[in-house]
């Protein structure tokens, strides 16, 4: 025992990328369901009336939402942190016994969080605010999740070889520091049963914020998950492993660092956006326009950086399918974080707000990027938590292909029925009547809301390619340890 | 002053303050390896490059921190 050499330790890296593909099906497939639910409504009713309230869109809708932004995503990030964090800052999990107890604690939790979470939200029960929907009880097991991740970060950085943090720790950091604030006050509550002296359902709370102040509170909260969950710690997961997948230096160590401090500053500004031509004040709403404008920049400044990394090696990008993840999803970052801030123009959103664009543009950052980002970082993992080479070459290469059709039909086909939908409900006569009533949008929308659930059908067929791949790759041969220095050793 | 007024003066502060920093910011990163014991910050991207236990680290923490 004495006499083996270190080594960096997988335990819970690997657990966590477990609970990342398991919950990657499960979010994806709700997805699925529900794109159909909307195209053909008959479907809320699949397993009989008497229990379709829980095969209804309004009841499953939360659970889309959260199984992939706080499960999926989630679970891919905390995947990502045990795996890189260790690497960059040279340090190993089985060097403290402590940190490892954290990470298995960590985990452990994390699972009886997903089960309570999928348990309350299946049973309706919803505090209805949206990506905050968990009860209180819920939001303080959260909490503690997110302390423990907090003690790995920071542990781990205590006991740290590398002197320097390497920008993905940067990122980490803000990741953990953001949903930290974030969280809490969002979900600052009062137990109704307690307040009231006992009255009513005791998982039931009301919110401390009331009205206008808590739609901004809460979009304050909504677009910094996109910040801090979707964004932030992607961008820590792609300065890594593109940089190793590829075997090239970051193109501007420089820019990557400006980029930071620019989207931390800019980012937290942006939430009025979501509440344009609403009660709350009109500077408000400006400013979340003004901002999200002004993100483009920082936001181009890492998605350039991500592609100028691939600089004089682009015939990797035709070799390697884990390059084409990779570089595609920077393509879909720059393409949704200028498509956000066009919607974030007044005039703009006075068309696009409340239609199906809005849906196809986070599904083009949700689905492209973030997907695309995590898919891509565990095909890089899994050869060096494993031991083994990628089972099939070839199968991760038609998933990409079948995921991306999947994508171009999810964003099209809603850019149409966003865009359609806008200016129908605009339209009316020359005496200011409304021309068109909400079914005939209705009507007009189902050949694009059907395409819409083909595409995203697509999407987790490729989803569970990659779940095969990734399980067949466990059972695959071993290889040597120096065949796993950079780009990922893969089968044919 | 209304309130208003305040606020215009407070934005324009921010911004002139802001873009200053964005910028010394800038400034530095670009500088700070002609200094004598100035630091090219493109030598961190080896930190990711080169992360195996055994490599050495770009910038060791010092010995008795190391134990």
């Amino acid at each position: 025992m004495e006499n083996r050499p270190l080594e960096y330790d997988y335990t819970v890296a690997k657990l966590f990328m477990f609970m990342t593909i398991v919950l990657g099906v499960v979010g994806m497939l709700i997805g699925v369901i529900l794109a159909f639910e909307l195209a053909f409504p008959g479907l809320n009713t699949m397993l009989g009336s008497g229990v379709a309230e829980y095969t209804s869109f309004g009841r499953l809708r939360p659970l889309h939402t959260d199984s992939i932004i706080f499960g999926f995503v989630l679970s891919g990030i905390f995947t990502s942190w045990y795996y890189i964090g260790q690497r960059v800052l040279k340090v190993s999990m089985s060097e403290s016994k402590f940190l490892m107890f954290i990470g298995k604690l960590h985990f452990g939790l994390y699972a009886v969080g997903v089960v309570a979470i999928v348990a309350s939200l299946l049973l309706g029960y919803t505090t209805s605010k949206e990506y905050a929907e968990f009860e209180w009880p819920i939001d303080i097991v959260v909490v503690l999740i997110w302390v423990l991740f907090g003690i790995s970060i920071f542990g781990l950085i205590g006991i740290r070889r590398e002197k320097s943090l390497y920008i993905s720790i940067w990122y980490f950091i803000a990741n953990f520091l953001g949903v930290a604030m974030l969280y809490v006050f969002n979900n600052m509550e009062i137990p109704t049963y307690f307040a009231s002296g006992g009255h009513g359902d005791i998982l039931h709370s009301v919110s401390m914020y009331a009205g206008t102040n808590d739609a901004m509170v809460q979009w304050w909260y909504g677009h910094n998950a996109v910040a801090f969950v979707l964004t932030v710690p992607i961008i820590a997961i792609m300065y890594y492993f593109l940089p190793k997948e590829s075997g090239q230096a970051i193109y501007s160590y420089k820019l990557s660092l400006l980029s930071f401090w620019g989207l931390m500053f800019v980012y937290l500004w942006a939430g009025g956006h979501h509440l344009i031509y609403s009660t709350v004040p009109d500077w408000v709403q400006s400013m979340g326009s003004v901002f999200s404008v002004v993100l483009i920049l920082p936001s181009w400044g890492s998605a350039i950086n991500m592609l100028l990394t691939m600089k004089g090696e682009w015939q990797q990008v035709a070799a390697s399918p884990l390059i084409k993840f990779m570089i595609l999803a920077s393509t879909f970052y720059m393409f949704s974080t200028l498509e956000g801030p066009i919607q974030a123009i007044k005039s703009v959103n006075a068309i696009a707000h409340f239609t199906d664009w809005i849906v196809g543009h986070v599904h083009d950052g949700a689905l492209g990027w973030v997907g695309f980002v995590v898919i891509a970082a565990i095909y890089h993992m899994a050869p060096r938590v494993f031991k083994r080479e990628i089972y099939s070459k070839s199968l991760m290469s038609t998933q990409f292909w079948i995921q991306t059709l999947g994508i171009v039909l999810y964003f099209t086909s809603m850019w149409i029925a966003g865009i359609t939908q806008g200016m129908m409900w605009r339209a009316h006569d020359e005496f200011g009547n409304l021309a068109y009533s909400f079914i005939d949008t209705v009507t007009v929308l189902h050949p694009y809301y059907a395409i819409r659930g083909v595409g995203g059908l697509l999407y987790l067929v490729g989803f569970l390619m990659f779940a095969y791949n990734i399980y067949k790759t466990m059972s695959a041969r071993p290889v040597e340890e120096y065949e796993l220095q950079n780009a990922s050793p893969m089968g044919a | 002053m209304s309130i208003a007024e305040l606020q215009a003066y407070g934005y324009v502060a921010a911004m002139v303050v802001l873009v200053f920093v964005t910028y010394g910011y800038a400034y530095h990163l670009y500088t700070k390896k002609k200094d004598a014991n100035g630091k090219d910050y493109e030598d961190y991207s080896n930190m990711a490059l080169r992360d195996d236990l055994t490599d050495t680290p770009v910038s060791a923490r010092s010995e008795h921190k190391e134990k």
